[in-house]
């Protein structure tokens, strides 16, 4: 071990972050593939679930499990405690004033739709602008094309710098009166980029626009505040902060959602019902139509817990621990090159080596282990911005360490003189 | 682990994956079509030249992909380049249930006399998830000679 590896150690040992604690909570990660530990950094693409969470799940259906919002026995209150409960917590994690102002949907796909079909359809008229940027994922892409088709919209993309960096002052010159709606990124998927957010709200408000941020990959690697970015709408997805699949979040301000008509019609998000009309409920049950994900929800309340039982700026201190750690090792290895060097990012590190196609690194380290995503990870537009098909992205999670890392570098050189 | 790994990437693949044959565009092509695979981005684009007796008189593909792609195609354009139209369907459908292990039941399907140099990309079978990557480029050529402009391994 030379001296940076012993000091880099050191610290590791120096930091009160139990790693290994938290990985024992995680089941899956003691699961071996192809004969070797699982080496998990997929985790952009979904995270693996905690106990604490897999528990919560299980205990609803085998203790508190009835429909919500509709029985007057037992069971289904004890379920609706435990469903309201659990929007009181999503409320609470990412600072919104209100619980009513969390809205359960799928995912996050759901939740940009929803803005979409109701906020979009109703307040948009011909001619009015939309504005994104070149790095959404593309569910905060195709469900403004398809409102674009349907109204006359224009639709813009703030572009970003070589180095993946969003560039505000780019974006400044997007906004004119016509812009009616900002729909941008809180963090890349694909690069990892922290956007300056706060600073896209305050801009896209005094053009008179509202602002969506897409939260997906941010609320997993560092604390959000709605009410400190002031953004209208900000939406994410249950699976990747360690909840089950199934559930995600539109937030929206108490009077966006108030302005905005429902989005399915059904049970449950209406007040009376006659043949002849209805009228609707109020929120958050105006927006949740039919029985929602109630197991889901609970399992994503107990994510939640579990985050912020550890501390959302703990595991971001330790997530950039990594990022600066495998960036340092991976720059090492000859012929790499990674995509996406802003100055705020997240430990998201998508690269490519040599000319070697990232669907054949990614088969080859995936026998050392090592489970990483190769492809255009939904982010087409970007792909072509960096002149490149595909990337392999390496995402790290709460439960990552530095020999996580090491063993992906290890992996890498190996394919590079495997395919050499 | 190495000996799947090996088996997937032998020498005749990685060389083609590197120094693909008729690897060009066919300025006289009769007809062409895209091939995608919308999972990982991949991309080509399969050129024909049909002659008297839909005779394939030139096959040339051009476009990006992982080794396995490029080199399923590069060697496709060997194995179809001469054949009729005919031939070239049957051959497909003899690699198809080569590389997906769809004969009926047998553990290994190894393709005999004119097909046998298509054998080295028999690897893919223990990789489920690459076997589209094989078989994309002879989606393509299928498209290319039923005249449609797209092939997807998604179709």
């Amino acid at each position: 071990m030379n001296d940076t590896a012993h000091a880099i150690a050191l610290d590791d040992s120096g930091t009160d972050y139990d790693v290994e604690r938290y990985r024992k909570e995680f089941p899956i990660l003691g699961e071996e593939v192809h004969g070797t530990p699982l080496v998990y950094l997929d985790n952009a693409a979904s995270a693996q679930k905690p106990k604490q969470v897999i528990d919560a799940v299980q205990y609803v259906y085998e203790h508190e499990y009835a429909n919500v919002h509709r029985g007057v026995h037992y069971m289904s209150e004890h379920a609706t405690d435990a469903y309201e409960g659990a929007r009181v917590k999503v409320q609470k994690f990412i600072n919104a004033k209100h619980a009513h102002e969390i809205i359960f949907t799928r995912n996050s796909t759901e939740a940009i739709n929803m803005v979409a079909a109701t906020h979009g359809r109703r307040f948009l008229e011909p001619g009015d602008e939309i504005i994104i940027s070149v790095m959404e994922h593309h569910s905060n892409i195709v469900p403004w094309q398809m409102l674009r088709d349907e109204k006359g919209l224009v639709l813009k993309a703030a572009p970003v710098s070589d180095d993946g960096e969003f560039l505000i002052e780019e974006f400044k010159k997007l906004l004119t009166p016509k812009t009616k709606l900002v729909a941008i990124t809180h963090t890349s998927n694909a690069l990892g980029t922290v956007t300056p957010a706060a600073e896209i709200v305050r801009l896209a408000h005094e053009a008179g626009a509202k602002v969506l941020l897409d939260g997906s990959q941010a609320v997993v690697h560092m604390p959000v505040d709605v009410a400190a970015l002031d953004c209208d709408f900000y939406v994410f997805t249950g699976h990747k902060l360690y909840g089950p699949s199934g559930v995600g979040v539109l937030y929206g301000k108490e009077e966006a959602l108030n302005a905005m008509p429902p989005f399915l019609g059904g049970g449950e998000m209406i007040a009376t019902v006659t043949l002849e009309k209805s009228t609707w409920a109020g929120l958050p049950n105006k927006f949740e139509a039919g029985t929602p994900m109630i197991a889901q929800a609970i399992g994503l309340g107990a994510a939640v817990d579990y985050v912020t039982a550890i501390g959302m700026d703990r595991i971001a201190a330790h997530e950039q621990d990594l990022l600066l750690y495998a960036t340092q090792k991976l720059s090492s290895i000859p012929g790499m090159k990674i995509y996406g060097t802003a100055p705020a990012k997240a430990a998201v590190i998508s690269f490519g080596l040599g000319d070697v196609h990232p669907h054949d690194v990614a088969t080859i380290i995936d026998r050392a282990g090592v489970a990483c995503r190769a492809g255009h990870h939904c982010a087409q537009p970007l792909m072509d911005r960096m002149g490149v098909p595909a990337m392999t992205r390496a995402s790290f999670g709460l439960y990552n360490t530095r020999a996580d890392a090491d063993t992906l570098v290890e992996a890498l050189e190996f394919a590079r003189e495997f395919l050499g | 682990m190495l000996d799947d790994l090996r088996e997937l990437y032998q020498e005749v693949i990685l060389d083609h994956g590197k120094s693909p044959r008729n690897f060009r565009d066919v300025e006289d092509a009769t007809s062409h079509a895209h091939g995608a695979n919308p999972l990982c981005g991949d991309q080509l684009v399969v050129y024909l030249k049909l002659g008297d007796g839909e005779k394939i008189e030139d096959v040339s593909f051009v476009g990006k992909g992982c080794a396995i792609s490029v080199a399923s195609a590069s060697m496709m354009t060997e194995m179809v380049m001469g054949k009729t139209v005919d031939e070239a369907k049957d051959m497909f459908r003899r690699f198809h249930a080569m590389c997906t292990g769809d004969d009926g039941g047998s553990d290994t399907v190894l393709l005999e006399d004119d097909l046998e140099k298509l054998n080295v990309l028999s690897g893919v079978r223990a990789f489920p998830v690459r076997v589209k990557c094989a078989t994309l480029p002879w989606h393509t050529l299928s498209a290319a000679i039923a005249g449609e402009d797209e092939a997807s391994t998604e179709a």
